[in-house]
């Protein structure tokens, strides 16, 4: 079968679906060396620096980064707790209520997102608590649980339980055998764990816009400046900025589960 | 001889007495009461935060909203969910339920070639390249993929050249000027609505087809070549019934997600609401928490009712 070469036909589909899986992002890429102020034509005019600069001194822009950078980091740390818990608990052995529980974890972001942000806002609302930063963050570390805990599970199924009991065999206690031997095992599925919540957070929009109240993440500032014509320049350029941000911890996330059975990023 | 140096343990490494210890002891003979203090935290954070919210959602959608004051008072009614059978929002169930079905068909046809070649054909650096290839722009800020349609669509932008540049402006005007699919312009029309949705679903559908053309055996394909048939047929007869599963696997995710959108609504096509801008707009604007609440129950069921579905067709097993 492999040493088989693909028939044309196929060649040019596959090869036209990676063309039109990437085509906007290029064009995303292109604008925003765009001289060009105002209007999205095309053919481009010229080939600029300029917004780069102007969007590195506006402090919406940068608030914006900040806020959404801080509750990235928060959603990841509750999401790698929480996601290790579960997957400890989940990954051997059958007990009621256990598919009841891997299923209540991939809710979230199984369900839409509207129902998620909406079921949050009147939670928060019935128990009278302000809209914020908190808010935001806790929103996020709801559906960013899962990502942890697929990665996790996954680790902990690999790893063979000889090696546990190897260790207490050798005289370890629980916290020992954790920490010199299961740690390591999981470190690299908590770290592409991680990185992948942290992308989630880092570009939610959808369940965002119900819980910020008047804060905005940077994909709320983006949802905002499309009613923005004017401003267009500086949406370009944030608009790659944020693509490359989420970009890295994707890629360092496959790079380190490469070779495993579940893939690190193969759904969200 | 053994010539190796004697093994040296470190502090940490060491057996240890004493309380740790003790406490590891009981916990490793009391599996359940272990099971319950990993499960306590994840347990009270999702109960409260996440089953504790839909809840609270269930419970508004019995309030009542009063139209004159626009206030909302928790006295008990079955209103809200007698207004879904509305007539105007059987419209916005059908137009949605319509988008999601187009927009799932459109996925399948461009990701199985995609799928069918990773799975068969790329090695070596190539399978890695068109899994980065297909992971990438899935996890591309959303905002930003359908923010570069509005671009890429506007008039004086990439498509409306190109279309100049071939000579194929009457032809884009004619198609624009059908009902159902048209619009005033590309940003404004069905199908460039459909055309964005499509984008940003599709790696949702190539992965879980590419996973189950994996799990095709090579060998099935063989014999039915060897047996006499043409590829057309071992197609048809043996590898899609086999992947079928994946497909529909996918289809969850393109179905699902279009369902539940509500910013691509607002960005591109015409006025008409979704389900999804329905909800923000009696969430938002009206103020009609209930009746919003209300809402959200009609793709929790339609979801419910294509899972239950898409379980039969052996989906999960795809998953």
């Amino acid at each position: 079968m492999r040493s088989e070469q693909a028939p044309l036909w196929l060649k040019v589909l596959a090869y036209g679906g990676l063309v039109f899986l990437h085509f906007p992002i290029l064009v995303v890429a292109l604008y925003a060396f765009n001289t060009e102020e105002s209007a999205f034509s095309f053919p481009l005019k010229g080939f600029t620096l300029r917004w780069f600069r102007e969007a590195a001194a506006r402090e919406d822009v940068l608030a914006a980064i900040q806020l959404s950078l801080q509750v990235a980091a928060v959603a990841t740390v509750v999401a790698l707790v929480l996601g290790t818990l579960l997957a400890a608990a989940l990954y051997r052995g059958r007990f009621f209520g256990k598919d009841a529980l891997t299923l209540m974890v991939a809710l979230p972001i199984a369900l839409p997102g509207i129902i998620t942000g909406i079921a949050l806002l009147s939670a928060f609302r019935m128990a009278e608590v302000e809209s914020g930063f908190w808010t935001i963050a806790v929103g996020h570390a709801t559906f960013c649980v899962v990502m942890v805990h697929n990665n996790v599970v996954a680790r902990f199924r690999r790893m063979p339980h000889s090696l546990v009991e190897a260790s207490s065999d050798l005289g370890a206690d629980g916290f020992q055998t954790f920490r010199h031997v299961v740690l390591p095992q999981l470190a690299t599925a908590l770290l592409a764990g991680g990185m992948l919540a942290f992308a989630l957070s880092f570009d939610e929009l959808i369940v965002t816009t119900f819980t910020a109240g008047h804060e905005r993440t940077l994909p709320l500032w983006l949802l905002n400046q499309l009613g923005r014509p004017r401003d267009v320049p500086v949406t370009n350029v944030v608009a790659l900025c944020v693509m490359l941000v989420t970009a890295a911890p994707i890629l360092v996330a496959w790079r380190l589960t490469r070779g495993t059975e579940d893939v690190a990023g193969s759904s969200r | 001889m053994d010539t190796s140096p004697p093994v040296v343990l470190t502090p940490s490494l060491r057996p240890r007495t004493g309380l740790l210890r003790a406490l590891s002891t009981f916990l490793y003979r009391r599996t359940t009461l272990f099971l319950l203090l990993l499960l306590t935290p994840p347990l009270l954070w999702f109960g409260i935060v996440y089953v504790g919210s839909l809840l609270a959602l269930l419970t508004q959608s019995f309030y009542t909203f009063d139209d004159f004051t626009m206030e909302v008072t928790s006295t008990f009614t079955w209103a809200n969910y007698a207004g879904l059978l509305d007539e105007a929002n059987a419209d916005i169930v059908l137009r949605t339920l319509g988008m999601a079905g187009a927009v799932t068909i459109a996925s399948a046809a461009l990701a199985f070639p995609i799928a069918y070649y990773m799975a068969r054909y790329a090695t070596g650096w190539r399978k890695g390249f068109f899994y980065i290839a297909v992971v990438l722009p899935m996890w591309a800020s959303y905002i930003v993929k359908a923010y570069a349609w509005t671009v890429i669509l506007s008039r004086g932008g990439i498509v409306y050249w190109g279309v100049e540049a071939l000579g194929l402006l009457p032809a884009l005007e004619w198609v624009l000027a059908q009902p159902v699919v048209g619009g005033s312009s590309l940003t404004t029309s069905t199908l460039g609505r459909f055309l964005v949705f499509t984008y940003v679903w599709l790696p949702f559908m190539v992965l879980p087809i590419q996973a189950s053309i994996e799990r095709v055996p090579g060998n099935l394909l063989q014999a039915s070549a060897d047996l006499g048939a043409r590829p057309a047929q071992t197609f048809r007869t043996v590898l899609l019934p086999l992947a079928f599963p994946g497909v529909v696997a996918g289809s969850i995710f393109t179905f699902s997600l279009t369902l539940g959108d509500y910013i691509i609504p607002q960005l591109v096509g015409p006025p008409g609401l979704f389900i999804g801008t329905m909800v923000s707009t009696l969430q938002g604007s009206v103020g009609n928490v209930p009746m919003a609440a209300a809402f959200t129950v009609v793709p929790i069921l339609l979801i419910g009712v294509y899972l239950t579905v898409a379980r039969r067709l052996g989906a999960f097993d795809a998953l």
